[in-house]
């Protein structure tokens, strides 16, 4: 584990291979809750949560109970099973910790079973820290460092959007082209202003 | 019979999932970029889709109302694990270039919203027809967009060139130009539905 590697991984995680703008995963998401800030910037924390400890659980699945045992092709199921459990039992934990938490963003919590970013970086970490069934080297804090950057991306793209999509309220758009599709065209410009960082190189 | 047809239709231009619904966005947008690379994924998806619908009607008397969404994830995870190791056994190429977007059909909203809204109350035949539409529906969908996508970006249409001296557009082939064909089609269709009503 070195310096240059997290940073890499950072750059291309926040940047140039951002989450929403380029790997296109929890589209739904960043469409529907964009529409003010607050309700956005909640939802980002809470994807954020799930996501770097579920890249930590899902990491010590594959690694101590699907490799030994030959099972890798049970990857998908099994990954699925326990991110929809992790996430049943945030919400309950919340519920009885804080509950004032819980209505900040309780109701949010149920849609990030099926936020496809979630799973995303899941199998995203397996196929980029695990080469031929053996894992790289500090291959856990890769894989958890991943899940940070990712959250920060998701945030980055949402705050964005969010305060962009503000301002639009009392603009003047054609009928046919309000929420939905005015939302994809301005993913659309931001997602171009991302492209810059392409260039990028280590 | 009659209502069987229209199970069937409904999923393509009625509700058809991707202009009508905005569900399932995520698979479309990142696998848009040749046709190719859409009917593959719109094959799988349609896979899924029948194979889940069709245990789901079978079996929702045993399913408790409490648990059914874990268990209906969990029907559908299987059928992406046949589809996803089918995939990798007989077509390697396409399974690359779909990547992570295959096993990521799970969480796609499209077959659990099938399955919690459709297959969930109604009898074999129904679900099957009703899941087939969807299913078609969606590759439809699918193959448009990424005709578009391939024509604008490369001047290909399945490898073919059409026009001599067509200077492609390079952005249509990135993911920023995914996000602009959506939103276009998605206005040009809602324009469509406005003038109807």
């Amino acid at each position: 584990m070195n310096l240059q590697e997290l940073l890499t991984i950072f750059i291309s995680a926040v940047f140039i291979y951002n989450v929403i703008l380029s790997r296109f995963l929890g589209i739904c998401s960043f469409i529907a809750i964009s529409k003010e800030t607050k309700p956005a910037l909640a939802m980002s924390f809470a994807v954020m949560f799930v996501i770097v400890t579920s890249s930590a659980i899902t990491w010590l699945v594959y690694r101590f109970l699907l490799l030994p045992f030959n099972l890798t092709y049970l990857r998908t199921i099994s990954f699925i099973l326990v991110i929809a459990t992790f996430v049943q039992f945030v919400e309950m934990v919340i519920r009885k910790v804080s509950p004032q938490l819980y209505r900040a963003f309780g109701i949010y919590l149920p849609l990030i079973t099926v936020n496809c970013a979630v799973l995303g970086v899941a199998v995203l970490n397996i196929d980029m820290f695990f080469a031929n069934d053996k894992q790289v080297a500090g291959s856990f804090y890769y894989s958890v460092f991943q899940g940070v950057c990712v959250g920060l991306g998701y945030t980055l793209a949402m705050l964005l959007m969010s305060g962009i999509r503000e301002r639009l309220e009392l603009c003047n758009v054609p009928k046919a082209f309000k929420d939905f599709p005015l939302a994809f065209i301005i993913a659309s410009i931001l997602s171009l202003s991302f492209m810059g960082f392409s260039g990028f190189n280590f | 019979m009659k209502s069987l047809v229209k199970e069937f239709t409904k999923g393509i231009i009625k509700e058809n999932a991707t202009f009508v619904l905005a569900l399932g966005l995520c698979p479309t947008l990142a696998v848009s970029v040749s046709v190719v690379n859409g009917i593959g994924m719109g094959i799988a998806a349609t896979f899924v889709l029948l194979g889940s619908s069709l245990i789901v009607s079978l079996i929702k008397d045993f399913i408790p109302s409490k648990i059914r969404i874990p268990c209906y994830i969990v029907i559908i995870a299987t059928f992406v694990t046949i589809a996803e190791l089918c995939l990798k056994a007989y077509s390697p190429a396409l399974d690359r270039s779909l990547g992570i977007y295959v096993p990521l059909i799970v969480v796609n909203c499209m077959v659990l919203g099938r399955a919690e809204a459709f297959a969930c109350k109604n009898n074999l035949i129904s679900s099957f027809c009703d899941g087939l539409g969807m299913g078609v529906g969606f590759t439809l969908a699918l193959i448009l967009i990424s005709a578009i996508r391939e024509f604008l970006g490369s001047g290909q249409i399945l490898g073919y060139t059409l026009f001599k001296g067509f200077e492609p557009v390079f952005v249509f082939g990135m993911p920023s130009g995914a996000l602009l064909v959506i939103g276009l089609l998605l206005g040009f269709f809602n324009l469509l539905n406005n003038k109807k009503t």
